[in-house]
């Protein structure tokens, strides 16, 4: 290797490392932080309303500091994944936060009940019992290294003689000769690049320890899945219903009534064919035209069941498709390494077509761009414009169907969209390829 | 003129087959498979082909397939694609090698015996006959765009009947008024428009999708 290509390998490799090692750091010192200003203080307001129980006053504090715990809590489980990409589901029992009513006495005997019966209270409790101390020394220790590491490289080589008498570094005590100070500048850069190297490390640890206890147990998730599995089944069965119901009743008021019609007229005709040719040619057109109708109530019937597109030319070129029927723009992206299967593949096709009408409805946008790809055995669709932005999935609306419709499949649906735009509205169901 | 049909449901494959020959056409062969109307694509080379979108085996767009192939192998084969459904996705890309001798429409024009005849003549000489579904979608479309704005209301019906393919004769016989306040609007609207007037109908109706943006 030449020494450019090494100099180039070197600062291609040891820039990202260093900042690795700084970030990590940083978020150490953000975690000691919070440890000290947020869970001791948390604990021991916990405990102490526990203590205050018996005399009364700790029903009003407790649910206000076991509300605050889960606040806290909560912003470690952002952390969580925002820092290492882990999704951590809030593990607390389903209940109505906003019927709660700080220092109220019977709002706050009710949550009192409610907060202590939950066992999820009690991990987090334990959680901070063990942030308190573990944070703190996981989360200063890299940053300390850090300094103490330059310190040692920079000001203990450099200033050792105008140091007090008994002044050291690391291992060598006291530093007061040349060799001395050059023994403390490799223990400097050691301890420097221990700094670095530890940082990530003493975070994963520290995040594998309280991950635990920050996620629901194997047992709560269980039932959790239980609960969401029958809503989102009975909701589907209910939409099926109602489709089918739908259905049939399209049917039987449009092309069967159609093509009743369109028997009669061909049944005169052919009475009328010899005595009164002109009245037989009238109803031959008619019968035409009510069959020609048909036909059309039977397409758009046909398209809202499975679009034959979609049957045609997969989840791609329904997506392109569908981007050639809006009246603005629309740049379409599909990077798919295979067809999903038809059930999943209908239910992207739907929430594209659902996300795109909204497009043209509400957001006023002049274009708009859908992307469909697949990552980490997950369906991603994310439709955007430059419209209005504003868009809520607000109960009962455009969106919230939207979410209804992907829920069976254990589909996501999130929604970003400032005021002002723009919008995205990013699907994702799960499936594999 | 020598016709191959594709066309998998034996009712409507016989239905055209009888529409076609009591209208002077000569059905060289009819086929409910998209290789076998490769095959008699480039066997038979008619005059023109009806092809149904959708045919065995697999079920999805074989004879858009099949179709596609053959015009590579003998450009400008006249072809009338027929489909339950239009898509714009199809239309342009029948057109893309802008070679005209295309057709795409519902599988409902057969009820229009004459103006469905007339789609597949037009076709066999080479010209175009696009969908009225698709047609109105596009003007629909150009109209929120605002690219059709300088034009009045007749003569968008006038670009409508263009776009579809048809001859200034059919388009006067169409909106009942004479040949010549036809060529009237179509040069005002070529004027508005900025396209280039051409006495071929085919380079026309291209021209006109391309304004379009199809």
């Amino acid at each position: 290797m030449t020494p450019t290509r090494l100099r180039q390998r070197v600062r291609a490799e040891l820039c990202p490392w260093l900042v690795e090692g700084l970030v990590a750091a940083r978020r150490g010192l953000a975690l000691a932080f919070l440890s000290q200003l947020g869970a001791v203080p948390l604990l021991a307001l916990s405990v102490a309303s526990f203590g205050v129980t018996p005399v009364g006053l700790g029903v009003l504090t407790l649910p206000i500091a076991l509300l605050a715990v889960r606040g806290f809590a909560d912003m470690h489980r952002r952390f969580l994944r925002e820092w290492w990409g882990v999704r951590v589901p809030r593990p607390y029992r389903p209940d109505p936060v906003d019927d709660f009513e700080p220092l109220d006495v019977p709002s706050s005997i009710r949550y009192y009940r409610r907060l202590v019966t939950d066992p999820a209270t009690w991990r987090d409790l334990l959680w901070l019992l063990i942030d308190a101390p573990l944070g703190l020394v996981l989360g200063l220790l890299p940053a300390w290294l850090i300094i103490y590491g330059i310190h040692g490289v920079v000001a203990t080589p450099f200033f050792w003689p105008y140091m007090e008498e008994f002044y050291g570094y690391g291992l060598t005590w006291p530093v007061h000769s040349r060799p001395m100070a050059v023994l403390a500048f490799v223990q400097g850069v050691g301890i420097l690049f221990l700094g670095f190297w530890s940082g990530k490390r003493l975070l994963r640890t520290y995040t594998r320890v309280t991950r635990r206890l920050l996620a629901p147990t194997a047992k709560d998730d269980l039932s959790r899945r239980v609960v969401e599995l029958t809503e989102t089944r009975s909701a589907a069965v209910d939409a099926q219903a109602a489709e089918l119901r739908r259905i049939e009743r399209d049917l039987h008021d449009g092309a069967q009534a159609r093509l009743v019609a369109v028997g009669i007229k061909l049944g005169l005709a052919e009475q009328l064919l010899g005595r009164d040719p002109e009245v037989a040619r009238r109803l031959l057109v008619e019968a035409r035209q009510a069959g020609a109708q048909a036909l059309a109530e039977l397409r758009d019937l046909v398209r809202g069941i499975h679009p034959p597109v979609l049957a045609e030319r997969g989840l791609e070129g329904a997506v392109r498709a569908l981007a050639l029927d809006l009246p603005i723009p629309v740049r379409v992206d599909v990077d798919l390494p295979g067809r999903a299967q038809a059930p999943v593949e209908s239910a992207g096709y739907f929430a594209v077509a659902e996300a795109l009408a909204n497009v043209a409805k509400h957001s006023g946008a002049t274009s708009a761009w859908v992307r469909v790809g697949y990552a980490g055995e997950r369906l991603t669709m994310v439709v955007g414009d430059d419209g209005a932005g504003g868009a809520v999935a607000r109960e009962g609306g455009g969106l919230d169907g939207l979410r209804r419709r992907l829920a069976p499949f254990d589909g996501t649906l999130e929604v970003d969209s400032p005021v002002g735009g723009p919008t995205t509205v990013r699907m994702e169901l799960p499936c594999v390829l | 003129m020598r016709v191959v049909i594709a066309e998998d449901l034996a009712l409507l494959r016989e239905g055209i087959i009888q529409l076609l020959t009591l209208n002077d056409f000569e059905v060289v062969e009819a086929v409910d498979n998209g290789p076998d109307l490769l095959r008699a694509l480039l066997e038979h080379r008619p005059d023109v082909a009806v092809v149904d979108v959708r045919l065995p085996p697999t079920f999805t767009d074989e004879g858009l397939q099949a179709v596609a192939r053959a015009r590579r192998e003998l450009p400008g084969l006249p072809v009338l694609v027929l489909s339950q459904h239009v898509e714009h996705l199809y239309a342009r890309e029948l057109l893309s090698d802008h070679r005209g001798g295309i057709g795409y429409l519902l599988k409902d024009r057969v009820f229009e015996v004459s103006e469905f005849v007339d789609a597949v003549r037009r076709v066999a000489a080479g010209g175009t006959a696009m969908d009225t579904s698709v047609v109105a979608q596009l003007l629909a479309r150009n109209e929120t765009r605002g690219t059709v704005e300088a034009l009045t209301a007749r003569e968008r019906e006038v670009l409508g009947l263009m776009a579809e393919g048809r001859s200034n004769a059919a388009i006067a016989r169409q909106m009942n008024i004479a040949e010549k306040s036809v060529s009237k609007h179509t040069n005002n609207i070529f004027g508005k428009l900025g396209l280039a007037q051409s006495c071929d109908d085919n380079r026309r109706v291209l021209a006109v999708l391309a304004h379009l943006n199809l």
